[in-house]
């Protein structure tokens, strides 16, 4: 009898968390599951007729694999790293710099404001400006021309070394805020008295850098390298408005979410669905290798070796 | 409990006869009998409500309310508002327009780059029949590189002018012969109509001419753009004073594939592409051209930036190859000089650029308006003849065009008081309309993208051929197969 009376409090968790299951289900899990299911039919639109949906088994994985899709995943990989490299050097120096109580940066929040506003801009926006300001007759060839550094106008979209570049420059410019600001609330969290007591010691900056901050933040840092490949692999906006959709010259810039939108042309489900599933296995792919380069050493070795090790002494104690 | 029961039913007799109503004639069986179940009262309210739309469908009340009408820009909101006059006010931003009875045409325009329209107008004919009646596509703009896409007699996304009740053979016996050609279906059944013939001709700068030839005089100037082996002789003129003589190699494109002998895909090859020798040879000559000098180097393509500042006052652009309706939206506006600077002359092939078609979608809640402003926009001669007057369009009605070419009143401000219209009766008259498909569009802007790379010497000829045949299937899942000419 006595049981009873303790309330269960359980049931009000459930309800209070089922809206998020609810639309998480029907907007997120039954889409998933169908853009699988599709991946192995043959299903798209020819001008106003539907194609299918008809099985066909693996044939559209197995087309996708004979097309071009390794070098848009090549392409997809050297846009990102192009950009994602300085986004990270440049993060991490602002961010140990405006950390450091030494440097007493003055109007820090301006800056921090400053480096943060082109993560507001529109993505397309942001390619659109980009392609007006280094097109033929615009305004940098004008710059570039009547301060006598080049007679012909460049043509910065014409070649791939070009065109690559400045997609790295955009992403560059539109992430390294967001990063910055990350790794400084990481930075902050690490407890003062290690520096101090480092200074005490007689530790010089960049030791301090190499030696302690760097090993402190690697949770932050992992987060952020996950969230930059994710970012990486679905990268589209910036190139498809900068090329107008070609990934010009010679599909050097197509990236893989481009491919898939030239898919999504013809409503082509099944080969969309197929490609997006090679997404998913990469992505979860990826982000296994830098979950486990990133947390996967302790002092002794490694976290796998440390269990080991412990599984063994409970087994002998 | 039984009021309850009640209710319910009255809720649902009333939502039964809404239905009714807006079911027309082909639901009244299906509602009547279901409606048989419940009481007599009822079932006769559901029948006086369908007999009521079914008699009232010739009078305007008893149509929608929202005339939706599809289009990829401007141009036929402004001409509809121009010549129709329903209409009493147009709202600020475009997006609505009222006419007299206080019904509401909205305008919805999704821009052509990137199929962006046609995907938004796919999804809207998609569901048009199950669409509330003022969602539904009442009339949408076609070009003529997809036109034929819309016109298929199989999909009849699009109605018969016929059973709009107008009769082509009375009502548009004035439009040209070859425009009615185009907005028909395989079976020769109009399904389109549109209010612009669009023949081109060459507009060239004044100024140019003037310092390079000595003369500005369309008549001289003709003489050197007469063909395309005089044209090449101009253009190494040009060259000599720094001109170019056009700006791209897109812009000759036209002239090339609208004289091509077979469309791209043809019905009884449904799955292959067929490239024509004619654009073969836009190809190879504009190749030359441009490793010749003949085109502005920094003039990638049509429709950027680029290229309307080649249509600006510090170009060293010779000339266009233009259509009446580029010349009123693409040059006017990006010409900064004094009017008065360009002039329209013979190109060096006729051809025929574009053409907006006006098509009225099937299951249309308003056909009686819609036939209205298809006639209106594309049938009445003094409509026609405004447009004209206003937008010195070059508008799709033989009386009105052959008086306009004798007729001074028609010269233009724009190009320093000539009448171009002579010229672009005398293009017109040469014209060898292409076969048109479904795939136009697709077609077209591929392979220029694709050989794109291969003028500026990013890729050789084959690459880019194979660009063209991956870009083609990608873009079209049921072609499997690219056939290049020998």
């Amino acid at each position: 009898m006595k049981r009873k009376k303790t309330v269960e409090y359980s049931k009000w968790g459930y309800i209070f968390i089922l809206p998020f299951f609810v639309s998480f289900f029907i907007f997120s899990l039954i889409p998933l599951v169908d853009t699988i299911r599709y991946s192995f039919y043959e299903y798209y639109r020819s001008g106003l007729k539907q194609i299918g949906p008809n099985f066909v088994g693996m044939e559209n994985y197995v087309s996708l694999l004979k097309s071009d899709m390794l070098k848009y995943a090549g392409n997809t990989m050297i846009l990102w790293i192009i950009g994602f490299i300085p986004q990270i050097v440049i993060a991490l120096l602002l961010a140990s710099w405006f950390v450091d109580v030494r440097l007493k940066i003055r109007g820090q929040q301006f800056f921090k404001v400053v480096i943060y506003l082109p993560n507001l801009i529109m993505a397309s926006a942001f390619a659109m400006l980009f392609f007006t300001l280094f097109s033929n007759n615009g305004p940098i060839n004008s710059i570039l021309m009547s301060i006598g550094l080049t007679k012909e106008p460049i043509d910065f979209m014409r070649t791939a070394f070009g065109t690559r570049s400045l997609v790295g420059v955009m992403n560059f410019l539109m992430w390294f805020g967001n990063s910055t600001i990350m790794l400084m609330a990481a930075i902050m969290g690490i407890s003062p008295d290690i520096f101090e007591a480092s200074e005490i010691d007689g530790c010089n900056s960049v030791q301090r850098f190499f030696l302690i901050t760097l090993p402190m933040i690697r949770p932050i840092l992992a987060y952020t390298l996950i969230t930059a490949i994710i970012g990486g692999l679905q990268m589209f906006d910036v190139p498809q408005i900068l090329t107008n959709g070609q990934g010009s010259p010679d599909r050097t810039s197509t990236t893989l979410i481009m491919f898939l939108n030239n898919h999504l042309k013809s409503k082509n489900y099944g080969m969309a669905g197929a490609l997006s599933v090679y997404l998913f296995i990469v992505s979860g792919i990826l982000c296994y290798i830098v979950y486990r380069i990133t947390n996967d050493d302790d002092d002794d070795g490694s976290k796998a070796a440390a269990r080991k090790q412990k599984k063994a002494e409970r087994r002998r104690g | 409990m039984k009021k309850k029961v009640v209710s319910i039913l009255l809720l649902a007799a009333m939502a039964a006869s809404l239905l009714a109503g807006c079911g027309g004639n082909g639901s009244d069986l299906k509602t009547d009998s279901a409606a048989n179940g419940n009481s007599d009262s009822q079932s006769s309210s559901i029948t006086n409500a369908g007999d009521d739309a079914a008699s009232g469908s010739d009078t305007a009340a008893a149509e929608g309310q929202v005339i939706n009408i599809y289009s990829f820009n401007d141009e036929l909101r402004t001409r509809i508002t121009a010549v129709y006059s329903e209409i009493e006010s147009t709202s600020d931003d475009g997006t609505t327009s009222t006419l007299k009875d206080g019904r509401v045409i909205k305008w919805i325009i999704n821009p052509n780059q990137d199929g962006v329209y046609q995907d938004k107008l796919d999804e809207a004919l998609t569901a048009q029949m199950s669409a509330a009646d003022d969602d539904k596509v009442d009339i949408f703009a076609a070009e003529l590189d997809y036109v034929v896409k819309y016109t298929d007699a199989d999909s009849d996304a699009a109605m018969t002018l016929e059973s709009l009740g107008i009769n082509p053979a009375t009502d548009l016996a004035d439009q040209y012969e070859f425009t009615k050609t185009v907005a028909s279906d395989q079976n020769g059944v109009m399904r389109a109509s549109t209010w612009q013939a669009c023949p081109g001709v060459l507009v060239y700068r004044r100024d140019i001419a003037k310092e390079v030839f000595g003369t500005d005089d369309p008549v001289e100037i003709g003489k050197k753009t007469a063909d395309w082996a005089t044209m090449k002789a101009t253009a190494e003129e040009l060259k000599a004073k720094g001109y170019y003589a056009f700006s791209s190699y897109a812009d000759t494109f036209r002239t090339y594939s609208n004289n091509m002998a077979q469309e791209w895909v043809t019905i009884e090859n449904p799955t292959t592409v067929k490239v024509d020798q004619k654009v073969m040879d836009w190809v190879t000559d504009s190749k030359e051209w441009l490793d010749a000098g003949y085109f502005d180097p920094t003039v990638k393509g049509q429709w950027n930036a680029d290229w309307y500042t080649a249509m600006g006052s510090g170009s060293k652009v010779f000339a266009f190859l233009f259509p009446a309706w580029a010349i009123d939206t693409q040059m006017v506006p990006n010409w900064d000089g004094d009017a008065g600077a360009w002039a329209v002359t013979n190109a060096p092939l006729s051809f025929n650029w574009g053409g907006t078609f006006l098509l009225a979608a099937t299951g249309t809640d308003n056909p009686q308006i819609v036939k209205d402003i298809i006639l209106a926009l594309t049938a009445d001669k003094d409509n026609l003849t405004t447009i004209t007057q206003k937008y010195s369009e070059f508008t799709n009605a033989q009386s009105v065009m052959g008086a306009a070419a004798s007729n001074n009143t028609y010269a233009s401000e724009f190009l320093g008081g000539q009448n171009p219209y002579g010229y672009f009766a005398d293009s017109l008259a040469s014209i060898k309309m292409a076969p048109l498909s479904a795939y136009d569009q697709g077609c077209v802007e591929l392979f220029q993208n694709s050989f794109s790379d291969y003028f500026q010497g990013q890729v050789d000829f084959d690459k880019a051929k194979s660009n063209f045949e991956t870009a083609i299937m990608e873009r079209y899942p049921e072609i499997t197969a690219v056939e290049w000419p020998q």
